[in-house]
């Protein structure tokens, strides 16, 4: 494994405010959690401002943000650490969920449900009022500065029942309900991260409900924010919005061929 | 087809080809109505055009002889028109009108050859209902929340519930421009319901054709101010396609209906001030209007989700845990714009509360059809309501229910037409009776020694603890691998980190669905075998921990087809699913492609990497109706495998009809069936076949 020595604090700062448009005192409700040392649940279709949320969280705070992507080889090893062997010895190396108890950061699992089952052995003991985390390995028991806040997201949309997430789990935590943003506000959010005209960021998010009106009639999802913010930034670069949305919203939805149509006339409409 | 091909032999004499028709369609002919003139006219075709209308006048006598007659006196004429392809097709467009509307609408659609023919070379550009219904509904559906469903009619018009568009559109030289007239009126037919063009009173709308012509016009410009606003894209298309202009006399009402607020009623006032003389320009995408039945259509619609409302506030005022009546009341936001999806909030006592979905899209529709939610909407009632009775309307909950218990439509494949016969099979779901509670204990007694030895072989195919070598991570440290590692690292090579052993349990992800035949001729101990074959399968599947169903399936002609259920996926293996294993009786025929499609479905929707059908059966597909018989069934069963393939699903048959060798491979494809020769060892062999099937 040459995994590199776990990145230093100063490296997981966020420098820059990023932008984010609070939507309904999530802000307030995660700071309170924050300074009780709740953890947090943030549920919510994908794309829909989770992570950039966590990113301003951070910044707001002072405190230095640790994201773990979540996927079904994820082990409970690879977040708390292992041991590397190196030369002529073996070396510990923090796994990112070690790192950040370490060094009091926020630590965010994105798509917790992707997860191995193994990883809630980790997660148990550091999200209820023990926020302790066992390295077995080392026979070393870390104990979570009150700085640190562990942040789970998950999306219900997932309709497969081996994607729930369990209750023993979801109950330790504080949850936050993620949508999508009411029309206005969304425009604005697409208008400001893509660089297009107010007007251009409004059809876009008329675009976006059309699809999501769709969501269960021969769609899993309707377009996301991101989704949408992408098509703007191909629009501001000159494409025509047409082909933008085609290939960031139509293609990015479904693979199938008749849906595909029937997006892209919803596109034809729109622009 | 190889009647069909082309043959160089010499024609048929005209008494040859009575003789074979009184044969096909004997039971038309009579002394007034003999064979002669039809045979005669075939006779004087070449041998390739009389094996042709031989081979279909054969094929439709099976529906219906009357129909082959009618096919018969018209072939010569329109293979002579259309060639035999295009006769052909013309045959299966009357006989799936013969399937949907009886025989009158079918002779009439043969008889209609000229218009045929005619529609057939505007094809050529034109564009048909069933090529863009599969794109205009998702379409539609996306520009609201209310789902309309489209359907092909003589003329476009909607009744809010439902989209009628033209069978074809073939105006233009261009498919497109079609495509886009398609486009244009469905997405005007929508705005009609969105913008609610039935919600005056019954009695405001013009009864003249003339005057509900002129209204349809007016309300297609004030709807095309909406698309403005909303769709500018479609707007676009409705620019290029509204010629020609519309007269002078037009121009006020034109910009007055422009207006963001303009509604139905504006548009009505219009209609008053134009001149007697007024004409509207005729535009192939302005439908007509029929408002007596948009507003039977809407005056349901509106009855039934305020009770669906209310029985939602209902269960949500459940879910709060309130007991007394809360007061949910609504906080609209009026937008004046009024083009996209109304916002509002939800409140409970003051307080926002997030709807659900369901509540979100009745809100939604209600504020289409009515432009508000009166207050005695969001009074909770219904099940679970603490004041239930003010106003439910009983009928629609019973209408509610028999839909719900009601029928599915399934296809049958017709081989001779190599057509889906569609929605052809109509399927119900039933419980199976629960028998004998004492059944499933004898049999156990009986078998006992086998079942233990059953068990024992299955509790070997269990999911068992692996050791993986060469893992990133595991339990324990893989000394060969690291060795190697370290001889690799020594040599300047890259250490490898699979170097660790690890546990792994072998998951099963198995979900199996048995089909039993319970047709007439299991009667006896044909049956008794298949269900102690059931009790023995059920007990080693208990042990296995795979996720199983058993449906049984029987059924008397296409009309009623039926599913027993007997354990659901989601059931466990209990007294109830014991006994009902005890009831399964022999009922009817073996229709087996409906049987087949059904629980195709209910399977294709159980996640699991592997998805088993496995059917037991006595014999080949038989219905004593329609033609089912024989090859028909065998060719309807072997579609409906082939459909259940590509859904994910590998299908297996257990047969014990010896002759089945005969059939089976055409069917199940050369491996997947296997034959019990003595139904004895059927008990045994069930169990014993799945456990190969899985390991």
């Amino acid at each position: 494994m040459n995994a590199p020595q776990a990145a230093d604090a100063a490296a997981l700062m966020i420098e820059r405010e990023p932008f984010y448009r609070p939507v309904h005192g999530e802000v307030e409700l995660f700071e309170a959690a924050w300074r009780n040392r709740v953890p947090v649940l943030l549920k919510g279709p994908t794309g829909c401002g989770k992570t950039r949320f966590m990113e301003f969280m951070a910044w707001r705070l002072g405190r230095p943000l640790v994201t773990v992507s979540c996927h079904d080889d994820l082990t409970a090893a690879d977040l708390v650490g292992r041991y590397l062997v190196t030369a002529n010895e073996t070396v510990w190396v923090d796994g990112p969920m070690a790192h950040a108890v370490r060094i009091g950061a926020l630590l965010y699992l994105d798509e917790i449900v992707e997860a191995r089952k193994d990883t809630t052995v980790v997660i148990h003991p550091l999200a209820d009022d023990r926020r302790s985390l066992f390295i077995e390995k080392r026979g070393e028991v870390l104990k979570a500065p009150p700085e640190f806040m562990l942040a789970i997201s998950y999306n219900p949309g997932y309709q497969s029942v081996l994607k729930e997430l369990k209750h023993s789990t979801r109950q330790r935590f504080v949850a936050i309900d993620f949508d999508y943003p009411a029309a206005d506000i969304e425009a604005a959010i697409v208008a400001r991260e893509s660089g297009v005209d107010a007007a251009t960021a409004e059809r876009l998010v008329r675009l976006a409900h059309m699809t999501r009106n769709l969501k269960g009639n021969g769609l899993d999802e309707g377009a996301s924010t991101r989704l949408l913010v992408h098509a703007g930034k191909l629009i501001a670069q000159g494409v025509a919005p047409r082909a933008a949305c085609a290939g960031a919203i139509a293609l990015a939805l479904t693979d199938e061929r008749e849906m595909l149509a029937a997006v892209n006339e919803l596109v034809s409409a729109v622009f | 087809m190889s009647s069909s091909a082309p043959s160089f032999e010499r024609p048929l004499s005209a008494a040859i080809l009575e003789e074979r028709f009184e044969e096909l369609i004997g039971a038309v002919l009579s002394s007034r109505r003999t064979a002669a003139g039809i045979a005669q006219a075939l006779a004087d075709e070449p041998r390739a055009v009389q094996d042709f209308a031989m081979h279909w006048v054969a094929v439709t006598a099976k529906s219906s002889p009357e129909l082959a007659y009618q096919f018969a006196a018209l072939a010569p004429r329109a293979v002579a028109e259309l060639g035999t392809a295009g006769a052909e097709r013309w045959l299966l467009a009357a006989m799936d009108v013969y399937d949907r509307e009886g025989l009158y609408r079918a002779s009439a659609a043969l008889k209609d050859l000229a218009a045929y023919a005619e529609r057939l070379r505007e094809r050529g550009r034109g564009v048909a209902f069933d090529e863009v219904a599969r794109v205009l509904e998702p379409f539609i559906a996306g520009l609201s929340g209310r789902r309309l469903r489209l359907e092909a009619a003589e003329t476009a018009w909607t009744d809010t519930a439902i989209v009628y568009l033209p069978a074809q559109v073939t105006l233009y030289e261009a498919r497109e421009d079609n495509f886009r007239v398609y486009k244009l009126t469905a997405a005007l037919l929508w705005a009609q319901a969105r913008f609610g063009t039935f919600n005056l009173a019954a009695g405001a709308y013009p009864s003249s054709p003339r005057g509900l012509a002129l209204l349809a016009f007016l309300e297609t410009l004030r709807l095309a101010a909406k698309l403005e606003r909303y769709l500018p894209g479609l707007y676009r298309d409705y620019l290029a396609l509204a010629q020609p202009a519309p007269g002078a006399e037009f121009d006020g009402a034109a910009a007055r209906l422009r207006a963001p607020q303009a509604s139905a009623a504006d548009s009505l006032a219009e209609l008053v001030r134009l001149p007697a003389s007024a004409q509207a320009p005729s535009w192939p995408f302005v439908g007509t209007l029929d408002p007596e039945r948009a507003a039977a259509a809407r005056a349901e619609r509106i009855e039934r989700e305020k009770s669906a409302l209310r029985r939602a506030l209902a269960g949500l005022q459940r879910e709060e845990g309130r007991a007394e009546p809360p007061a949910f009341s609504l906080d609209v936001a009026q937008d004046d714009q009024a083009d996209a999806n109304a916002e509002f909030a939800l409140m409970l006592d003051g307080r926002p509360l997030a709807p659900p979905p369901e509540v979100a899209g009745l809100v939604e529709s209600i504020m289409q059809d009515l432009g508000e939610i009166p207050e005695d909407y969001l009074e909770p009632a219904g099940e679970g309501g603490y004041r239930a009775g003010g106003g439910e309307p009983p009928e629609s909950e019973a209408q509610a229910d028999a839909a719900d218990a009601g029928a599915r439509l399934y296809d049958e494949w017709d081989y001779r037409r190599r057509h889906y016969r569609k929605q052809w099979c109509v399927l119900r779901e039933r419980d199976v009776h629960p028998g004998d509670p004492s059944f499933a204990p004898r049999t156990l007694e009986r078998y006992r020694a086998q079942a233990r030895a059953l068990r024992r072989s299955f509790e070997a195919l269990r999911g068992e603890d692996k050791r993986l070598r060469g893992e990133p991570y595991g339990d324990d440290i893989d000394l060969d691998a690291l060795v190697r590692a370290r001889a690799e690292l020594a040599a300047g090579g890259e250490l490898s980190e699979r170097t660790f052993v690890r546990r792994a349990r072998h998951e099963r992800d198995v979900a199996v669905l048995f089909t039993v035949d319970m047709s007439g001729s299991t009667k006896g101990w044909i049956n008794d075998c298949e269900r102690e074959a059931l009790v023995l399968l059920c007990e080693a599947l208990e042990v296995l921990g795979d996720r199983y169903a058993i449906y049984g399936f029987s059924g008397i002609t296409h009309k009623r087809c039926e599913a027993y259920r007997v354990k659901r996926f989601d059931e466990p293996y209990d007294e109830l699913v014991r006994q009902r294993i005890a009831g399964i009786q022999p009922l009817d025929y073996t229709r087996m492609g409906a049987a087949i499609r059904h629980l195709t479905g209910i399977l294709a929707a159980e996640e699991a990497r592997t998805r088993l059908l496995v059917t037991l059966t006595d014999g080949k597909p038989d219905d004593f109706s329609d033609g089912y018989r024989g090859e028909y069934g065998i060719e309807d069963t072997r579609q409906a495998l082939i459909e259940a393939k590509r859904a994910g699903i590998h299908p297996f048959c257990i047969t014990i009809d010896r002759e089945a060798g005969a059939y089976l491979p055409r069917m199940y494809g050369a491996v997947n069936y296997t034959v019990v020769a003595d139904v004895a060892r059927l008990p045994l062999k069930l169990a014993d076949l799945y456990r190969r099937l899985t390991a």
